[in-house]
């Protein structure tokens, strides 16, 4: 059995290698992934143009635009005496947002009275705008704790709509999601066009005369592919350490272990779907579809679960990815360990289990 | 019609009795029985879709049959299908090697799936390469290889752990004349030590090289002895060939002589089965009555192809057995 598996697990890889698209494909996509979504998936805002209106021409005002200008979320772009030039300045889009400070700001808060300071925002974008807000609450609430009432107007009706804590990079949120879904999308249509292309070709004819089992045609050809993607994985969390500073606290032990038992929930869909597909045209796009669309919308990646309506929710309990990204999350931001994520873990095993079993019976049946 | 095959010195290799396949309402193989003798080159002559796959399919445990049993080496097809491929090789009719890999790969991986290891598989493969005649291009990536090569490759392949049965799927398919007669020495060899050759075609030149041909026909196995004794069906002087101006409208023409059981177009010539020896000279004259002169007639030796299309309208008028 041992050395059946060897010999189709040889020849898979030799095949990988001569076959440098798959190959490129299979290691470099991930990167190419995780530089494209990294840079441009991130809800973080950085700067921010800014108007001041200085009514008070005081000290205290000019600590207060300071302090928003070190935070470095900002970018001064003018210095107006009047609230109604504003309106052009909101209009042309060159102003993002405005810190109005009134004239009587300075003797407020000498005399220790509460004092008022207005923040104008452009609503358009809502959810840039509540990220805007939220910076500016939280520099304001550091200049002197309990000194200073916030209020904001916002000159557009803006409902604000949190996504994210706007403090943490979001990119850290991101990446883990971004590794799930590189591993199943790569690692599902790797598995379905190794095993498509057999039939194809006609090779799966002589193969199924041979003393080689089902069982073991499957195992050997699927652990180069499992193989490759946990280079893949590798790489990936590297990679995000490197260019995004996403850290791995936890266990890289656990990591592994999650990873497998998700790669093998994946390679079993790819096998799956291979006895449905007669041609590698199909089985591309059946692959395609059916591990990217569930796992980049219905997993938690980009879309949190809990705002989703009821029927997405429960179907999104049969997509892996979102108990590998809640539980990659525990482990590589918290570095909490199992005590916390043991029920994502079990039911990428139970998914794991179900999608093996039907890869095998389908394909002992189909073969 | 007699489907009986000739008694066997040994115990016959293959047997099938009384085996059907059907796939829905079309029945692919029609109550086929017969039995393979060991070092014999078996042809399964017929037309496409006259069951010939589907038959080897069934022998090598690729298929279950609908109806009736089957043993290859010994064992029965349905229930020890695992036993029988390891002493079986195939080489079915899609060509069966990774063309992405060299030749020492190919064979490397065709002797891993039958637990070839060490200095057996290595010797296996050096004989296999010198079959081939691929001794210089043992790394040469088998799609640039011709044809003729990859055929003989492919055999090579599915004789590496020593099968006592080879069972061929039409194995010559757009191979030239001249790679396809050393294909067949390459048959030849093999049955002269021992290997039972099972082999298909649709080529009467390949069936004439066969020791015994079974004929098929629509799922039924019309015919099967050897292909002298199948030409024993035309008497002597009963088989004529005609060549005439226009063969074409020749036919009709033939086929009302009185004493002319049937014709068959082959090619620009004509082929008349009559009921009695003789007969040349009343068709030359015929068709020179018919304006289609001048006509040479002359007796000939019947070709497997007579003998093919023969069995088969005999079938078809007696009606089903």
């Amino acid at each position: 059995m041992i050395r059946r598996i060897l010999a189709m697990t040889v020849k898979e890889l030799l095949q990988l290698r001569r076959d440098w698209r798959t190959a490129g494909t299979l290691l470099g996509m991930p990167i190419v992934l995780l530089l494209i979504y990294g840079y441009a998936l991130s809800f973080d805002v950085r700067d921010i143009r800014l108007a001041v209106v200085d009514l008070s021409h005081s000290r205290a005002s000019r600590d207060t635009v300071q302090s928003f200008l070190s935070s470095g979320y900002f970018r001064h772009v003018a210095t107006i005496d009047d609230t109604e030039a504003l309106d052009p300045l909101f209009d042309s889009g060159a102003a993002q947002a405005a810190l109005v400070i009134p004239a009587a700001f300075a003797d407020d808060i000498a005399g220790g009275r509460t004092t008022e300071l207005k923040f104008v925002l452009d609503g358009s974008d809502s959810q840039t705008a509540s990220t805007i807000l939220g910076y500016a609450r939280q520099i304001v609430a550091s200049l002197t704790p309990g000194l200073y009432k916030v209020e904001v107007e916002p000159p557009i009706g803006a409902a604000p709509l949190v996504w994210y804590n706007p403090d943490l990079k979001s990119s850290i949120f991101l990446v883990p999601g971004l590794v799930a879904f590189i591993l199943m999308v790569t690692t599902v249509i790797a598995t379905t066009l190794a095993v498509v292309r057999e039939k194809e070709r006609g090779t799966m004819e002589s193969l199924r005369a041979t003393p080689l089992a089902a069982i073991e045609l499957l195992i050997g050809k699927t652990l180069p592919y499992l193989l490759v993607a946990s280079l893949s994985a590798t790489g990936s969390l590297t990679l995000a350490w490197l260019l995004f500073d996403v850290p791995v606290r936890g266990s890289i032990g656990w990591l592994a272990v999650l990873t497998v038992i998700y790669l093998a929930g994946g390679l079993g869909w790819g096998v799956f779907l291979s006895t449905l597909a007669e041609s590698q045209q199909v089985a591309f796009q059946i692959a395609l579809l059916s591990s990217m669309l569930p796992t980049l919308l219905l997993s938690g990646f980009v879309f949190p679960i809990s705002s989703m309506v009821q029927p997405l929710q429960v179907i999104s309990h049969i997509v892996p990815a979102r108990y590998f990204i809640a539980a990659l999350r525990e482990v590589v931001l918290k570095g909490v360990g199992p005590e916390v994520w043991w029920n994502d873990a079990l039911a990428l095993v139970a998914y794991g289990a179900v999608v093996l079993l039907l890869a095998t019976i389908r394909t002992v049946r189909s073969l | 019609m007699s489907a009986q095959a000739a008694p066997a010195a040994t115990a016959p290799v293959v047997t099938a009795r009384e085996l059907s396949r059907t796939f829905g309402a079309f029945v692919a193989v029609d109550r086929v029985s017969f039995e393979v003798a060991p070092g014999e080159i078996f042809g399964f002559l017929g037309s496409n879709g006259a069951g010939k796959t589907t038959t080897i399919r069934i022998l090598c445990g690729l298929l279950a049959p609908t109806s009736g049993s089957a043993t290859v080496a010994g064992f029965d097809v349905t229930s020890d299908a695992a036993r029988i491929k390891t002493r079986i090789g195939y080489m079915s009719q899609k060509f069966s090697l990774y063309t992405d890999l060299t030749v020492d790969e190919n064979l490397r991986f065709w002797g891993g799936t039958y637990r070839l290891w060490g200095s057996e598989a290595e010797r296996r493969r050096d004989w296999a390469i010198e079959v081939a005649g691929l001794a210089a291009r043992r790394r040469t990536l088998v799609r640039e290889l011709p044809g003729g090569y990859r055929q003989r490759l492919a055999l090579g392949c599915a004789l590496l752990h020593r099968p006592p049965i080879v069972f061929l799927d039409e194995p010559t398919g757009g191979v030239d004349p001249e790679a396809r007669r050393r294909f067949w020495d390459l048959i030849d060899d093999l049955s002269v030590q021992g290997t039972t050759v099972f082999v298909t075609t649709h080529s009467m030149d390949e069936a004439e090289r066969c020791h015994r041909v079974a004929l098929m026909h629509a799922g039924r196995l019309l015919a099967l002895d050897s292909v002298r004794a199948l030409k024993r069906i035309f008497p002597q002087g009963t088989l004529l060939e005609a060549t005439c101006p226009r063969p074409a409208g020749a036919l009709e023409v033939l086929e009302r002589t009185p004493g002319v059981i049937e014709a068959a177009l082959f090619g620009d010539r004509l082929h008349a089965v009559c009921e009695r020896a003789g007969m040349a000279p009343v068709l030359a004259r015929a068709l020179d009555d018919a304006g289609n002169g001048p006509a040479a007639v002359r007796a000939v030796p019947p070709s497997l192809e007579d003998v093919f299309i023969r069995t088969i309208r005999d079938a078809e008028a007696g009606g089903r057995s």
